[in-house]
């Protein structure tokens, strides 16, 4: 598949707390297991209005992986006119996984591997509507 | 009536690029920064914020003194800060720490190797020296911001 045409799936890193880091390792999990259709992209770009990340974002879909309700990702998509095909919140998922204690920016713990791999899994599921 | 502002804490801001190993090593050169090299020294704001969030994000830099930790030569977190919130006091790129080995490959995006690592720290290393030289020059009156 053509790089363009790929999902781009773009996580917060969010750098104060581990469900940041859940977010970024998530989204690794995602391409290596579909690396044929996911991609990611630097959210720093689409920060600055880097115009090559702004065209790729509107002319992929895009799946925005967001640590806390600040949705850095979604929203810096959606002012780079992206086209959001979905949003995955890790607090949400964490909610419905109360047993998880995600620890660790530098290096995630067990749990919060755990947790990253759950939201890859959510991840991909919104993918497999939309990608052949 | 003139406000002086905080002078004991400089603020970090990491591009964290999530395409590259340098944005692996800049989030984890900044977070080595915060837990253990001065840590009642420095503050952190995620970059995307600048975007995303409010006023109160946006005068970060105008607040803290900073200090942008890059992944490439792009300098997304130096930009950033420079167009959305204020000019940082000092900036490093990753690469160029990098280029001082050129027998390290950087390639890994998730876990960093033992040399990425190594890499990340000394990269750690020189922004905890900037913090502690931003901290004497303003604890000496030389450099302080004061806000009208």
């Amino acid at each position: 598949m053509n790089e363009d045409a790929k999902v781009v799936v773009i996580p917060c890193s969010g750098i104060g707390k581990a469900i940041g880091r859940v977010t970024r390792t998530a989204a690794y999990k995602v391409i290596e297991e579909n690396p044929t259709t996911a991609r990611t992209l630097c959210l720093a770009l689409l920060t600055v209005g880097d115009e090559g990340a702004g065209k790729l974002v509107s002319d992929a879909p895009c799946i925005a992986i967001d640590g806390c309700p600040n949705q850095c990702s979604a929203k810096n998509i959606l002012a780079s006119k992206g086209k959001l095909l979905a949003e995955v919140m890790v607090t949400d998922v964490l909610r419905r996984n109360k047993g998880l204690r995600p620890q660790g920016v530098i290096e995630l713990n067990e749990d919060g591997q755990k947790l990253a791999s759950l939201v890859a899994r959510e991840v991909a599921e919104k993918m497999n509507g939309t990608v052949k | 009536m003139k406000l002086a502002l905080p002078t004991r804490e400089v603020g970090i801001i990491s591009c964290s690029g999530e395409e590259i190993p340098g944005g692996t090593i800049a989030l984890v050169a900044t977070r080595l920064v915060l837990e253990k090299l001065r840590p009642d020294k420095t503050v952190t704001l995620c970059l995307p914020l600048f975007l995303a969030g409010d006023k109160n994000e946006r005068d970060f830099a105008k607040v803290f003194p900073t200090i942008t930790v890059d992944g490439c030569e792009k300098r997304c977190a130096q930009i950033a800060t420079s167009n959305l919130s204020g000019k940082p006091a000092y900036s490093i790129v990753v690469t160029d720490v990098a280029k001082r080995h050129p027998e390290v490959v950087l390639k890994s995006r998730d876990r960093l190797t033992e040399a990425e690592m190594k890499i990340a720290e000394e990269v750690a290393e020189e922004v905890a020296a900037k913090v502690d030289e931003i901290l004497k020059k303003r604890s000496t009156g030389r450099g302080e911001k004061l806000l009208e």
